[in-house]
């Protein structure tokens, strides 16, 4: 199975990046944009029996490593 | 006082700390992979600074599963003293043996000159021999050395005086201009409930000797020496 997690900073949280990139892009004529976020993509495959399964591991994986819940908020979808 | 420094894949601060024990208290630490099992006995463990695992994820992130960190989380349930540097700070943080996290500057730039640091709490073998107020001068070089935690959290870090250290101006207070991270309340440095842990993002290692530019680190590890050996 493929899936996608989605990892993204927490409502509130100051996103620095997010305002750096938000001044490029008006810099460039986009001022209708506001309020970006930057957030991390991580693509894997997972090999269980079922999807149930995998979506549980996945979550233990965004818990324990790939999210830092104290900012981060993470999202899983299994792609195949 | 026996000393192990946790060496991960990365770490570029290791051998400074080493050096550091050495000439300020003749200690004579250990170096212990990562991958090790087998923390050695000793007093005083030490995650050094640097960009273990490049700072991929985020920084600290991978070195905090590391085989070896079960053994330093076990060992500081035991009373074991840690000190976390820079790095070792974020590790600490993301292995859950200090509250809060290290994010980005403020600035989004790597920061790398002296600052000047507010001693608030004494009441520990890291800071027993400064006096609280004491403004102190150490370097920092840190890209994500933004000290955050939600509010409840910083709250119980202040009401139970676990700030060690707070960057200010030259007459110790806490201006946002002293700041040069975005810190939440100018926070440099904590420790743990129990006090046997310091994490902090400047580092004492590059500050023992004069012709370094100052002494202010050496402090810091006398007191260890006095209160653990």
């Amino acid at each position: 199975m493929k899936a996608r997690i989605i990892i993204s900073l927490k409502a509130g949280v100051l996103d620095p990046q997010g305002k750096a990139i938000q001044t490029s892009l008006h810099d460039l004529d986009f001022h209708t944009v506001n309020n970006v976020r930057q957030g991390k993509c991580i693509e894997l495959n997972i090999d269980e029996e079922n999807e149930e399964l995998a979506l549980k591991n996945l979550r233990r994986m965004c818990e324990k490593l790939l999210a830092n819940t104290v900012i981060e908020d993470y999202s899983i979808e299994i792609l195949d | 006082m026996k000393a192990a420094i946790i060496v991960f894949p990365g770490s570029n601060c290791d051998r400074d700390i080493k050096v550091a024990l050495e000439c300020s208290i003749g200690a004579k630490p250990e170096m212990v992979w990562h991958g090790d099992s087998g923390l050695p006995k000793c007093d005083l463990i030490v995650l050094p600074g640097g960009f273990s695992y490049g700072d991929y994820l985020r920084s600290g992130a991978m070195a905090a599963n590391s085989p070896i960190m079960r053994e330093v989380i076990e060992a500081t349930r035991r009373g074991t003293r840690l000190l976390a540097i820079c790095n070792g700070f974020q590790i600490a943080t993301e292995a859950g043996l200090l509250p809060g996290i290290l994010m980005p500057n403020a600035s989004l730039k790597f920061i790398c000159r002296n600052v000047l640091l507010k001693v608030e709490s004494v009441k520990s073998d890291f800071t027993i021999n400064y006096s609280k107020g004491d403004v102190i001068t150490m370097p920092i070089a840190h890209r994500d050395g933004n000290y955050f935690a939600p509010p409840k959290e910083l709250e119980y870090l202040e009401q139970n005086n676990l700030v060690a250290f707070r960057y200010c101006d030259s007459t110790g207070r806490p201006t946002t201009k002293a700041n040069p991270n975005g810190s939440a309340g100018n926070i440099a440095g904590i420790l743990n409930e129990e006090k046997n842990i310091l994490g902090m993002m400047p580092h004492p290692e590059r500050v023992v000797d004069s012709r370094l530019g100052g002494l202010d680190g050496k402090v810091m590890f006398e007191c260890l020496l006095q209160q653990l050996s």
